[in-house]
């Protein structure tokens, strides 16, 4: 295996470079503005001098990013906003709502959406963020699949991001329950149903899904449980994992994109 | 340095030249230190992921016990068309634990597939048999119609139209003085036979039972 070339050391952009002006330094006295931007800078030193953090920060910020880079590279980002979003979302809806099959969960709602101060629109940006992340999922798979940024060395980070494609699916899918109204409840009892048309293991995963072999008190609180704290957490520790393997190996040109080789390694045209 | 890859390798670390080996040891103290620890571990870490794990799967293995439930005096139903009655599945859970069922009473001229004994009222299930929406009997079709995708089904509940893969599921029936009972739910093939409680989605002829086996939940009959 043949020693690669060690890139040099993420560089800082340019304002960053110098040594700030020491306040005090016959610049005059302090003034607040600067007062307050040694009180931050002095904050971030003691937790730096205390982690390295700092060193971490510049190597996943300040990365070299092929030439040609363009708008479509910002559409695993915006995933991971939608994601963010949902989650913050999510946490404030689950302030109030109760996983109670007997109607608990649907006065929950009705609660949330008509009574809470925002609620309507806390609400609204859960259930459209999630239409918005699973089709910004599906453009960035499809944008890492046709510029081919898929390939050696980023297979795994491609495996990584179709499990993260499926873990997205079932967010939905057990989501959609937690209204507990008529389309909630049917879709729902349609979707298991078409888990167990699966020959041999289809039942068992219905079952498995429903809490048993009818819908019954357990099935409610199973999909909140899945929806809450299983599937977050496997979602933020594989896009935890999916962002370092991009910091790590980089990002690729477009396909458009020649490389620009030496010349002295090209052959000669004859 | 020993061969370490002969045939037959002996017991004693003493012969397998290990730096340390007295006389008669067959597992070294580091050996023995390092899977105890792990042996440890394994216990620690199922004491609560194997309760965790028989939590999670074992609904799939609960039946729950077979209940009769009273939904009218015999003077309600008729012979030759359904009264619709609502039947709790599930109890506890309020509306999402009911169902509709269509009761009507046996009809020897009417009911007279081989199988289709023994019920004095036959009670069928609106639950499609295609992916679960619920059904209606529709009287001037004479035909029960689900609204999600086009399944259509005739008065014994065989499939006629739409994409379920076998008739409607039917619930044993009782008589107790004047009232009229409907106990578990049982599936049928389009032969009417009768089988444990399927899923929708499952066909039941031929291959069909096998391919999808009765859960372990689900009462057998």
């Amino acid at each position: 295996m043949p020693k690669l070339p060690k890139l040099p050391a993420p560089p800082l952009p340019g304002p960053m470079q110098n040594p700030p002006p020491r306040p005090g330094d016959g610049n005059g006295p302090m003034t607040p503005l600067e007062g307050a931007a040694q009180a931050g800078i002095t904050v971030i030193d003691w937790v730096d001098e205390r982690t390295s953090l700092s060193g971490a920060a510049r190597w996943m910020m300040f990365r070299k990013v092929p030439k040609g880079t363009n708008w479509f590279y910002t559409l695993g980002s915006a995933t991971m906003f939608a994601f963010l979003n949902q989650a913050v979302t999510g946490v404030f809806l689950a302030m109030y709502y109760r996983p109670d099959a007997s109607g608990g969960a649907y006065e929950s709602i009705r609660y949330v959406t008509n009574d809470v101060f925002l609620g309507q629109f806390v609400r609204g940006m859960h259930k459209w963020g999630s239409s918005v992340m699973v089709i910004l999922v599906f453009l960035h798979m499809g944008r890492t699949f046709f510029f081919g940024a898929y390939k050696y060395p980023r297979e795994l980070n491609w495996v990584i991001g179709v499990v993260l494609l499926i873990l997205t699916m079932v967010m939905s899918f057990t989501g959609y329950l937690l209204p507990f109204d008529q389309r909630a409840y049917w879709a729902t009892i349609v979707g298991v149903n078409i888990n167990g048309t699966g020959p041999l293991i289809g039942p068992y995963l219905s079952d498995f899904l429903r809490g048993g072999s009818e819908f019954g008190a357990t099935t409610l609180s199973r999909f909140y449980a899945i929806h809450m704290l299983l599937i977050p957490g496997a979602l933020a520790t594989l896009i935890g994992a999916h962002l370092y393997l991009v910091a790590k190996l980089g990002t690729t040109a477009p396909p458009w994109q020649k490389a620009q080789t030496r010349a002295e390694l090209r052959e000669a045209e004859v | 340095m020993a061969d370490k890859r002969s045939k037959h390798k002996s017991k004693y670390t003493l012969d397998r030249g290990i730096p340390g080996a007295f006389e008669g040891e067959t597992v070294t103290r580091r050996r023995f230190m390092t899977a105890s620890a792990h042996t440890a571990g394994a216990i620690a870490a199922s004491s609560f992921a194997l309760p965790a794990l028989a939590f999670a799967f074992g609904p799939i293995f609960k039946s729950s016990p077979h209940r009769w439930e009273t939904v009218g005096p015999e003077s309600m139903f008729s012979e030759n068309n359904y009264t619709p009655v609502v039947i709790t599945l599930q109890p506890g859970i309020g509306e999402a634990g009911k169902s509709t069922a269509y009761i009507r009473q046996f009809n020897p001229s009417i009911d007279t597939d081989p199988y289709d004994r023994g019920t004095p009222y036959i009670a069928i299930s609106s639950r499609c048999a295609h992916l679960g929406c619920p059904v209606r009997w529709v009287d001037a079709a004479e035909r029960f119609i689900c609204p999600c995708h086009g399944g259509v089904y005739d008065l014994l509940g065989r499939r006629v139209g739409g994409p379920p893969v076998r008739p409607l599921d039917r619930f044993y029936t009782r008589v107790i003085g004047e009232d009229v009972q409907v106990g578990p739910r049982f599936s049928v093939n389009s032969e009417l036979r009768r089988f444990s409680p399927r899923d929708p989605g499952e066909p039941l002829d031929g291959i069909g039972q096998y391919l999808y086996p009765s859960r372990p939940g689900a009462q057998k009959l």
